[in-house]
């Protein structure tokens, strides 16, 4: 797994953190029940502070992400990928009614709003 | 949870200066920095945790025992670095090693001495005299890392050391605190880099404790941006913690909670926050 702290983000580093790991537990990089490095080494590998990893952990716990033993560290919770497609699906219809509410007030016609998407689909790919 | 160090009304006078009534609990297992001006106290009150000068006022714990009651085996759980070494310095490495393998008998560790040693690579055969800057600081480390202390305590340390050193001592802070049991108290006018290590924040200004804080917490509170005068006019005063005004603008640093979200901020570091705090009163 691979962890990059960006400074010029706006995120906080927990967040980055977070965000990266909950990426790779979605996207099947991290498999069910693998043990996560502790919040002590990832903290010297990434030269943050411990409180910064513990957050991230944390929360990744909160949300269901990963479980903790206590003594034994953190591993990855089994994921049930049809409910995460399904909280998924969700967003994506909000954001996309967002997005019509707002092509509406700014008279974008539909093709507009295709093209639109076509483009930065292809931007966040080169990002990635 | 146990804390590492608690100050509780500590007090003590130095001619016109007077420091506290300090109070402050650091929990084990984390790196705070101990930041404030030249002459704020910090020293002061490292020298009063190790025993140095004698409070007038007010109670000292580290590690759970009160520091009058600790007997010289529980001192060598406690490991300090100054800005100098304080040894004499027609001592070599062989002479520094012997005399601090006696000093501390069964708590002392060869092996890791010899480690930090050989990572640092320091002449053997060179008094200390001749030693830089630098290489007294690293052995001063590699003495106090060496005895097996639960508690390191840095006094402006690696103030005025280069770079390069100064990411060493980092990486070695970030090892030691791999054992939960152990807690890094470093003080210092600049943090600079060891800044990204810190858990806390602890800030002490003229004698008294400003804050201690999550450094996350700490450096999300704020935000510096640059405005005309007429957009600072139209500002929460509150909000504004310090202000640098020059011919083509003001810098401000700003509470980000007390100002509209859509405001674009810069992030900020520790030290833009001192600065600012400390300016901000002038």
């Amino acid at each position: 797994m691979n962890i990059q702290i960006k400074n010029s983000s706006n995120d906080p580093i927990y967040l980055q953190i977070k965000n990266q790991i909950r990426d790779a537990i979605i996207n099947g990089e991290l498999e069910a029940e693998e043990l996560l490095p502790s919040i002590r080494l990832l903290a010297k590998e990434l030269r943050v502070s411990v409180i910064t990893t513990k957050r991230a952990y944390d929360e990744l716990e909160n949300d269901g992400f990963i479980h903790s033993v206590q003594g034994k560290g953190s591993f990855v919770a089994p994921q049930n990928s049809d409910l995460m497609k399904e909280k998924l699906l969700r967003k994506i219809e909000a954001n996309i009614t967002e997005m019509l509410h707002c092509a509406q007030l700014a008279d974008f016609s539909l093709d507009e709003l295709i093209e639109m998407i076509k483009i930065m689909e292809e931007e966040h790919a080169e990002c990635d | 949870m146990q804390n590492a160090i608690e100050l509780r009304g500590l007090k003590k006078r130095l001619g016109s200066f007077e420091l506290g009534p300090l109070n402050l609990s650091i929990p084990k297992g984390c790196i705070v920095g101990y930041i404030g001006e030249n002459g704020a106290g910090k020293s002061t009150t490292i020298k009063l945790m190790l025993g140095l000068m004698k409070p007038d006022q007010g109670e000292i714990k580290l590690l759970g025992k009160s520091i009058q009651d600790m007997t010289p085996e529980m001192k060598k759980d406690i490991a300090y670095v100054f800005d100098d070494l304080y040894l004499p310095e027609s001592m070599d490495l062989e002479s520094v090693l012997h005399f601090h393998r006696n000093f501390y008998g069964s708590a002392w560790q060869d092996k890791t001495f010899s480690e930090l040693n050989a990572r640092f690579q320091l002449p053997n055969n060179k008094s200390i005299k001749h030693f830089s800057r630098g290489m007294k600081m690293q052995l001063g480390l590699a003495l106090a890392l060496s005895h097996g202390a639960k508690l390191l305590l840095l006094d402006e340390a690696t103030s005025g050391l280069d770079p390069v050193i100064r990411d060493d001592v980092l990486d070695l802070l970030l090892e030691y605190i791999q054992d939960e049991n152990h807690t890094v108290f470093v003080s210092s006018h600049i943090l600079s880099d060891l800044e990204k290590a810190a858990d806390y924040i602890a800030f002490i200004h003229k004698g008294q404790l400003l804050f201690m804080e999550t450094k996350d917490d700490l450096v999300n509170q704020y935000g510096i941006t640059t405005l005309s005068r007429e957009q600072l006019e139209e500002i929460d005063d509150k909000a504004i913690v310090g202000k640098r005004t020059h011919q083509f603008g003001v810098e401000v640093l700003l509470k980000k909670e007390l100002i509209p979200n859509d405001f674009e901020l810069e992030k900020v570091s520790v030290e833009d926050i001192m600065v600012y705090m400390i300016k901000g009163e002038r």
